[in-house]
């Protein structure tokens, strides 16, 4: 193994059992099993069993940081625990090189009725903190938590928020070489987040291997420099961070359509297809891209007056729905066939994933034809997203500028120099 | 950054198949968990009696009410026990004293898993420092218990014996006899809850087939079967170097002391080898 990589992972697999009580008797089979000495892992599936985690590898090197990011139930968590040693892979095989520390729980082994003080001991000792060292850290550790004047309060009194910023002040004064992350930096307040955050980032500049489990698309961009999205029983690994977020908004936007049933009705939104500004059929776009929509439509007897709407989705929610009569575009819907075109100038959306839905309406309000919820998606794969206040994060781009005023006195005010700018 | 890094490597091979390695690990991680196992001991006897009024009172509570009990029993002449060579107060005081250790340290192994569950679930520690944090709860409540017994002792007369020094020995004995059944009984008491209330159940059992409150019956059936329960030569021993100074079942002491260690070895290394079993299957 080369000298700098530190976390190898070749070919893991892990089961897991939908039913308790057989899963309870597995464990007794695989105990068992272990006692006699098998060599290697069961790779037969038993009755309700299936992987959760199946034949993950990667490789990670010094100052790598690795985003794992997927729905719910995916296996992320089960893949840190592995790493971690806290299980046994089923299959494949794990090599970690130095010290691991895990960001998993915070403040572990803390017992409520005693005193944030006496916790630091019992936590800091959970974290593998010899006495000499926690007293030397123990002020670092209490300005770190911003809690001097608790400290000698019992933690049951504290507010959750209180206990995590114990127990992550505690945590940090950790220099591991592979630091785990499981979804701990989502609770606390923004400063105390912050505080958090330059905490990991001083790591991965030391050169500390980090794998960083999310659902904060935020997170993974302003930390990780590779990211991998985990769905049940697939891992997809990514040199890019943004082609990760999307893949996982895709993922995660698709299993919640439900096309809706219109019977008898006059009009049918047909195929939609996504197109670049030169018309080749495209599926993958950056920002400021024009983008062309074709929709076809296809009528029993000619309309008039029909409305076509674009929808765009997002992963945080319904991002804008347009309407055909907005632009005062009129739908001539004559044929039994009909292709309408909508282009989208300088599009404003950064990196991410975009469901577009397309529904079909007549004259009167109520009268709605058809609808094909998320019938194309738009996937925005660059520019890279900038987290850190230097450029554009989130959803979207809005066209603006910037201005200084140096007024030849305070006293004239923004009114006349506010006009002078826009002049 | 030019120190040597440790390299971990996980499989699904059995750690068995490395024997050499896996006892040269076992030994590292005893060492690396002291101080742990001394901060969670710290832990769970700051935390333990601090939210009562009466506090190490309650350490007492349980073998002096069986004791006043058994005391009031058989002064009514309700049972008849033999000759126990000392005032029965002593006797059964005694008897319960130690009996209730080795019920402690046989629940201790199962109690301290099932609490520390999310813990153990979560935060890679060396293992074996639950293990020896329960061990240090069950002497420490030992200790507080030994000074009712002194009392006792000095009240009713019963002079020390120079038997006395291997009384610790003998305690030792019965703190790894218990810890040595629950060691290998965690397993698959976490796996299955049956365990738990069925040891419940078998404790109280196995009290009355123990000489707690009487003394080692001479014939009948009933004396085979307490004769062949390993808890009876330990406790039996261990009263009697409190007491006459002189233990009556030395060989079978030796012997069922023997027994434990081999056998806490084979524990450990079974808790060991469950344990990432367990964790699988304790928490999705």
């Amino acid at each position: 193994m080369s000298d700098d990589v530190l976390v190898k992972v070749e070919g893991v697999s892990k089961k897991f059992c939908r039913s308790l009580k057989r899963s309870m008797w597995y464990g007794v089979q695989d105990v068992a099993s272990e006692l006699l000495g098998r060599q290697g892992g069961h790779d037969q599936l038993r009755k309700n069993e299936f992987w959760a985690v199946d034949d993950v590898s990667f490789e990670l090197r010094r100052g790598e940081c690795l985003g794992l990011i997927g729905p719910n139930g995916a296996g992320k968590s089960t893949l840190l625990k592995m790493l971690n040693g806290l299980i046994k892979p089923d299959k494949g095989r794990i090599t970690m090189r130095g010290r691991v520390g895990a960001l998993i729980e915070l403040g572990a082994g803390f017992n409520p009725i005693l005193t944030a003080r006496e916790n630091i001991y019992v936590n800091g000792s959970v974290l593998g903190f010899t006495k000499k060292e926690i007293d030397r850290k123990f002020d670092a550790i209490v300005d770190f938590a911003e809690i001097e004047e608790f400290i000698d309060t019992p933690v049951q009194s504290f507010s959750s928020g209180m206990k995590v910023r114990l127990g992550f002040a505690v945590a940090a004064q950790m220099e591991p070489d592979i630091l785990l992350i499981d979804e701990v930096l989502a609770v606390g307040d923004v400063g105390f987040r912050m505080k958090c955050f330059n905490r990991i980032l001083k790591l991965k500049n030391l050169g500390t291997v980090i794998v960083l489990v999310s659902h904060s698309m935020l997170d993974v961009h302003r930390v990780c420099s590779t990211a991998a999205v985990i769905s049940p029983g697939k891992f997809c690994w990514f040199e890019s961070v943004s082609r990760a977020v999307c893949l996982y908004e895709e993922l995660s936007l698709i299993p919640n359509t439900v096309q809706p049933r219109f019977v008898a009705s006059p009009a049918r939104v047909g195929k939609v297809q996504l197109f670049d500004s030169l018309g080749r059929p495209c599926s993958e776009f950056s920002t400021d891209d024009d983008i062309l929509i074709g929709v076809e439509v296809g009528v029993e007897e000619p309309i008039v007056g029909a409305r076509l709407v674009i929808s765009v989705d997002s992963a945080s929610g319904p991002l804008s729905s347009i309407g055909s009569p907005a632009s005062g575009f009129e739908l001539r819907l004559e044929r039994p066939q009909n292709l309408v075109v909508f282009r989208l100038h300088n599009l404003p959306l950064l990196v991410g994933s975009y469901p577009v839905s397309v529904s079909l309406s007549g004259e009167q309000r109520t009268e709605i034809f058809d609808q094909v919820i998320h019938a194309v998606t738009i996937n925005v794969v660059g520019p890279e997203p900038e987290p850190f206040g230097y450029g554009f994060y989130h959803i979207m781009k809005l066209e603006h500028g910037w201005n200084q005023i140096f007024p030849e006195s305070v006293k004239s005010g923004w009114e006349t120099n506010l006009v002078k700018w826009f002049q | 950054m030019d120190r040597p890094l440790k390299e971990t490597v996980y499989t699904p091979d059995s750690e068995l198949r490395h024997f050499g390695r896996l006892v040269r690990h076992m030994g590292q991680d005893l060492l690396a968990s002291r101080e742990l196992a001394w901060r969670l001991f710290v832990r769970n006897i700051s935390a333990q009696y601090r939210q009562s009024l009466l506090g190490y009172v309650w350490a007492f509570v349980p073998p002096v009410f069986t004791s006043l009990i058994w005391i009031f029993l058989n002064s009514q002449n309700v049972f008849s026990i033999g000759d126990t060579g000392m005032p029965y107060v002593v006797f059964v005081i005694t008897g319960t004293v130690l009996w209730q250790t080795f019920v402690d340290a046989l629940n201790g192994p199962l109690q301290m898993v099932s609490e520390s569950k999310s813990m153990l679930a979560k935060i890679n520690f060396p293992r074996e420092a639950l293990i020896l944090a329960g061990i240090g709860l069950v002497l420490f409540n030992f200790l507080i218990r030994a000074l009712l017994l002194i009392g006792v002792m000095w009240w009713y007369g019963v002079p020390p014996q120079d038997g006395l020094v291997l009384a610790p020995l003998g305690v030792l004995a019965l703190i790894g006899l218990g810890t040595m059944i629950g060691v290998l009984l965690t397993p698959l008491g976490v796996l299955y809850h049956d365990i738990g209330r069925g040891l419940t159940v078998a404790t109280q059992a196995l009290f009355f087939l123990t000489p707690v409150i009487y003394p080692v019956p001479k014939a009948a059936f009933a004396a085979t079967l307490i004769g062949l329960n390993p808890v009876t030569p330990l406790l039996v021993s261990t009263r009697d170097w409190l007491t006459t100074g002189k233990a009556s079942l030395l060989p079978g002491f030796l012997w069922v002391s023997g027994g434990t260690l081999a056998l806490l070895f084979a524990g450990w290394i079974l808790y060991r080898i469950a344990m990432p079993h367990l964790i699988s299957r304790m928490s999705a």
